[in-house]
């Protein structure tokens, strides 16, 4: 049977620009690399993505961002982790991101992984799984 | 570590209710613990389910019904279940995305779930989830399921309630249905009513029951929804209770859950007897050599069977 441990992620699109096509496809894509992806759409607010990570037991989040507010919005979401208790589960995001601004972000530990728009999926996938060893074994 | 997680779902800590869903669903080695202590705390949630085509609008379903029972003041637990790839045993699920409104509601608490192994049946470990936030102190459990497969037929085994959930799809929706899921419904859902066909998908709906079922005492009610402006919610919510009455004043429920019970001893046997022979026949030379000599008409699967089975050890099953 089927039932062993699975790579749990929870894909969001917070923000208030309007598509989620990149989304998706990093969402099909870790489909098919064999991982349940909980897909939660467009319009995500911080709390939302938290809320939803905790009671989907996920092992991270990754997150879409088009609108320029990734400044505030993934500190915002760590700092809600932690007071969750939650801060175990790893954040990573993709999205139009300036390269000073990445810096930051990975280097307050406000995302573990950032993926600019060219990125192809297969090292996504690579990233997570490199990610993930310690805890699968 | 066990011990933190089951005290955690007593308590309500939404953290350790998603923890211990998820070491039952990986059957991680504390799953019979975990799932033995919390137990006599369960009992108590209404457990409804609702199945229905891909895209009938389920969660849309679930969503506004979580609106409802919310202004009641009742506590919901929601476990939607959303295919596994069977090639890579991937799965998207999605759907959370109909459920936003309630994401931040404390009394709410949503899961979703992958059907993993289970052959397109709804996994054992929907039935342990569904426990789980029953110890939670849900009042209500929701079950979504996809109507694909056996999870249709499998749903009524877990809920109380069976809600299918139908569409006007162009008039010749009732003729397809499979054998089997008109059995299933205590309640029926047209929805989208809003799109034409509706009236006549209800009204063949209940021709169907006049013709077959009369040996039932509960008659399925039928109610028309439209989830995009709420038409026919409180009705829907109004006929779950209903049905919820008829149970109780019956007696039907008392004896539903004693034969839900009476299963799930039979089930745990079964698995436990299977999976302690398995262990003990694979890979066993007198297994290869009776398979040989079957082979060869020199003995018969019946008399091996017997032959293997006195040698079988079921003392390890029993603790
Ligand atoms: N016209 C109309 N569309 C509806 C109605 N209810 C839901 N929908 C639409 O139907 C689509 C599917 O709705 P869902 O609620 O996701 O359906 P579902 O049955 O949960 O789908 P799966 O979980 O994928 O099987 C969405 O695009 C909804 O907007 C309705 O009453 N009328
Ligand atoms: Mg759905």
């Amino acid at each position: 049977m089927n039932t062993a441990r699975k790579i749990r992620v929870l894909v969001a699109k917070p923000g208030l620009d309007g598509h989620d096509r990149g989304a998706k496809v990093v969402a099909r894509a870790l489909r098919d690399a064999g991982m349940e992806v909980v897909y939660t759409g467009l319009h995500q607010t911080p709390e939302q993505v938290v809320e939803a990570a905790i009671q989907e037991d996920v092992d991270m989040v990754g997150l879409s961002i088009l609108s320029g507010a990734h400044l505030t919005i993934f500190p915002r979401i760590c700092e809600l982790l932690k007071e969750n208790g939650a801060e175990d589960i790893m954040v990573m995001g993709g999205g139009i991101i300036p390269d000073d601004d990445m810096q930051e972000l990975l280097a307050n530990g406000h995302a573990q992984a950032l993926f600019t728009p060219g990125t192809v999926t297969a090292d996504i996938i690579n990233w997570i799984h490199e990610a993930m060893k310690d805890r699968l074994s | 570590m066990y011990d933190k997680v089951i005290e955690g779902v007593l308590n309500k800590d939404r953290r350790m209710v998603a923890r211990a869903i998820s070491l039952i669903e990986n059957n991680d080695n504390g799953r019979t613990k975990i799932l033995s202590e919390i137990y006599p705390h369960t009992g108590n949630a209404y457990v409804i389910g609702i199945t229905g085509a891909p895209g009938a609008g389920k969660s849309s379903l679930v969503d506004c019904l979580l609106s409802t029972l919310r202004q009641q003041g009742l506590s919901v637990g929601v476990i939607a279940v959303d295919p596994t790839s069977p090639f890579t045993g991937g799965a998207i699920l999605g759907d959370r995305i109909r459920m936003q409104e309630h994401a931040l509601d404390k009394e709410v608490f949503i899961r979703s779930m992958g059907t993993r192994g289970s052959l397109g049946g709804l996994s054992r470990a929907t039935k342990e989830a569904v426990q789980v936030l029953d110890a939670a102190g849900k009042d209500v459990i929701i079950i979504e399921t996809v109507g694909v497969g056996q999870s249709e037929v499998d749903i009524i085994k877990y809920a109380d309630t069976t809600i299918v959930v139908l569409t006007p799809a162009g008039g010749d929706s009732v003729q397809t249905i499979k054998a089997g899921i008109m059995e299933i419904a205590d309640i029926f859902i047209v929805n989208k009513s809003d799109l034409p066909g509706a009236d006549r998908t209800a009204s063949e709906i209940s021709m169907m029951l006049d013709l077959g079922g009369s040996l039932r005492e509960w008659r399925p009610s039928i109610v028309r929804t439209i989830t995009l402006d709420g038409s026919g919610i409180t009705d829907m919510h109004k006929a779950i209770f209903e049905h919820r009455d008829f149970l109780e004043n019956s007696g039907h429920l008392q004896k539903v859950r004693k034969e839900r019970i009476r299963r799930d001893i039979i089930d745990l046997i079964e698995y436990r007897i299977k999976s302690t022979v398995w262990e003990q026949i694979s890979g066993s030379e007198e297994f290869d050599l009776l398979t040989n000599q079957i082979m060869s008409r020199e003995t018969d699967p019946y008399t091996a069977a017997a032959q293997i089975l006195t040698g079988i050890n079921l003392d390890k099953c029993k603790v």
